[in-house]
């Protein structure tokens, strides 16, 4: 049963005739996503992969219903591209720039919050129901179906353990990058209970790094509510603190998101915690044959 | 970015949040002739860091000679490594009680959250936690009046003190959202005779938002080093150990850090030169890399939106034009795979498909372990 999105999902790229933006419709056309529309202003009545191109956000929903959007834009744009999606009555957006501004990342959640609609990251890979649709911009060939569900707050560092688990011939249910910074749409807590609730999803990968407390939240949620096994690799053990590691959010401050906070409030809530991204796959493999 | 304590309070006054008399200087002499202006004076070195207090970095004075002396010790004084460039004297003000008030960012509500408690003046880690009022505040709303006196009824405060309180906290709300801040913090909000001041000013401006805030001055704790990274779009964090590290995105750059050490390396850097880019910043990050003059140097390429071809021509580029003497591992997956390799292999560098094999080697080739 996959969770947010199915091979039915009906999706817009808003910012399409942008370098990133053409070249990702391609390739989420490649993976099998209903991509039925694009938005650029100024630029409609063109077509971007076969795909036709309209001037709003209103406009292409008109003509196609479409259920979602996944945004390419600079970050200074993407607020207002947000709020109409969201005022156009889209119910899952997916934003890919990086660099937004902190606040404007909380009118775009609070706007979300009152129309009830999924928004992912911004500065995230975006999102996979493996072998049916991707909204997003990860490489197609290490998302393959199985039963681990992944929730990632980083990109890169996601593919490496997907791919991990591809090469051990473990698939993926659906896989969710959260985004990398301090104010994003969902968090783990959100996920885990998709995963919880999915049938397919046997075990659950999460990927979590240095900074804010979202880890230490998901193992409350854990302990309390979790009834599959769920595996865990942390990035940033080495970081000295105050030295902010490129995701905005990755930083100890104050002596407030360390790994080692992070890692003792995880292992408390019977996840197993990877020590190195290799290390993923076999424990996944025990904990599904223990299943 | 972090603004100096006296940068903080000129925006303060612009909100009308009172702020104690003050003066800037930069010499000894400078502050001595202040106190005849002021008065009893507090000298305060403009630093960024938290441990100013503890390590001396403010001092007292009631008359020209004490000022002086005080300020020449303290423009002497490296605070966690900072030189003091710029002293803030401030009028000594009658402070009848220290609160703590701060609004941050509380990335799991997606709000603002206001933290207030009535235990200022102290490190804001030894309040406990049920003396720290929490008020998350809708952005849609904005800082409401009952949010204030809900804010207040919560932490006991009652009378004048609450009528104060109910003023002050949406200007500082208002400062907050119109000047793109991640952390406005009072430690401590004074209550004086003449009502509530803040005797300090603790403001961080989202970095992300600077290009809409012309007006503010750019203030940078980077190094040298950094500086230039920055000016090249690069996240850049100087490290202490000799394997310079280059990696695409900021997670698995944190996670080659943490597996260097893990297999008893020391690395340089953080350095992620982000997804996507080009030939010409792939080759200005290895150079500047290059520049640091590390003993070995490892790269790791998980291609998705980066192509590994673009990555081993830039690599090529280098090594040709400004040659590339050290030892280097090199791990290169993902997009345009075969392509990047076959461009190595023609100038004699094999590439691996596995990171750990890589750090491995880095680690070996570095002849501590």
């Amino acid at each position: 049963m996959p969770i947010y999105i199915d091979q039915n999902t009906r999706v817009l790229v808003q910012g399409i005739t942008g370098k990133q933006g053409s070249f990702h419709t391609g390739q989420m056309i490649a993976y099998g996503t209903k991509i039925v529309g694009g938005v650029s202003p100024g630029k409609g009545g063109q077509s971007v992969e076969g795909v036709p191109v309209y001037n709003s956000t209103f406009e292409a929903v008109e003509h196609h219903s479409a259920e979602a959007s996944i945004l390419f834009m600079p970050a200074p744009f993407a607020k207002d591209a947000a709020f109409e999606a969201l005022d156009a009555g889209l119910k899952i957006i997916v934003l890919i720039p990086e660099s937004v501004p902190l606040h404007d990342a909380m009118e775009i959640m609070a706007y979300a919050r009152q129309k009830n609609a999924v928004v992912v990251g911004p500065n995230t890979f975006g999102l996979v129901s493996s072998g049916n649709s991707k909204i997003g911009i990860m490489p197609n060939r290490y998302f393959v179906p199985g039963p681990v569900g992944v929730v990632s707050r980083s990109g890169t560092l996601c593919y490496e353990i997907v791919g991990h688990l591809t090469e051990n011939e473990i698939g993926t249910t659906t896989v969710v990058g959260l985004g990398g910074d301090r104010v994003v749409g969902l968090h783990f807590i959100d996920v885990l209970k998709k995963f919880e609730e999915d049938p397919a999803t046997e075990a659950v990968v999460m990927v979590g790094e240095i900074g804010g407390s979202a880890e230490e939240e998901a193992a409350a949620h854990i302990a309390s509510s979790m009834t599959k096994p769920v595996i865990a690799y942390l990035a940033g053990k080495s970081a000295p603190p105050g030295k902010r590691m490129g995701h905005a959010g990755a930083i100890i401050e104050r002596g407030r998101g360390t790994f080692e906070s992070k890692a003792e409030a995880l292992s408390k809530a019977g996840v197993k915690v990877a020590d190195l991204p290799m290390a993923v796959p076999p424990l996944i493999k025990t904990a599904l044959a223990d299943k | 970015m972090k603004l100096y304590e006296y940068l903080g309070k000129e925006l303060f006054s612009q909100y009308d949040i009172p702020v104690p008399r003050s003066k800037l200087v930069e010499s000894a002499d400078q502050a001595g002739q202040v106190v005849g202006e002021l008065g009893e004076v507090v000298i305060k070195s403009q630093v960024l860091s938290g441990k100013r207090g503890k390590a001396g970095g403010i001092g007292f004075a009631s008359d020209f000679a004490e000022a002086q002396k005080e300020a020449a010790r303290i423009l002497d004084l490296k605070i966690d490594g900072l030189a003091t460039e710029k002293l803030l004297i401030e009028e000594k003000i009658e402070i009848e009680q220290e609160l703590y008030l701060a609004i941050t960012i509380d990335g799991s509500a997606h709000r603002p959250v206001v933290l207030a408690s009535l235990d200022g003046g102290m490190d804001v880690e030894d309040v406990a936690e049920n003396r720290m009022i929490r008020w998350p505040v809708d952005v849609t709303l904005g800082m409401q009046g009952y949010m204030a006196r809900e804010i207040c009824r919560r932490m006991g405060v009652t009378g004048n003190l609450q009528k104060e309180l109910v003023n002050f906290l949406p200007k500082l709300y208002r400062m907050f959202r119109d000047q793109d801040a991640e952390l406005a913090e009072i430690n401590p909000l004074a209550l004086t005779p003449d009502g509530l001041v803040a005797a300090d000013a603790k403001v961080t401006i989202d970095d992300d938002a600077l290009y809409r805030h012309q007006e503010l001055p750019r203030i940078t704790e980077k190094t040298a080093l950094e500086l230039k990274a920055e000016k090249l779009d690069l996240a850049y964090v100087e490290l202490e150990g000799d394997i310079a590290v280059m990696a695409n995105g900021a997670g698995i750059t944190m996670a080659t850090l943490d597996m260097v050490q893990h297999y008893g390396g020391e690395p340089a850097n953080f350095l992620d030169f982000g997804g996507g880019a080009d030939l010409e910043k792939t080759a200005q990050s290895l150079e500047l890399l290059l520049g640091t003059d590390p003993k070995v140097l490892l790269i790791n390429i998980f291609g998705g939106i980066t192509r590994c071809d673009v990555v081993a021509e830039a690599f090529v580029r280098v090594k040709e034009n400004k040659g590339i003497d050290l030892p280097v591992s090199f791990r290169l997956v993902g997009t345009n795979e075969s392509e990047g390799r076959t461009i190595l292999e023609k100038v004699g560098i094999k590439t691996f498909t596995s990171m750990d094999e890589a750090v491995r080697h880095a680690v070996v080739l570095t002849g501590t372990v």
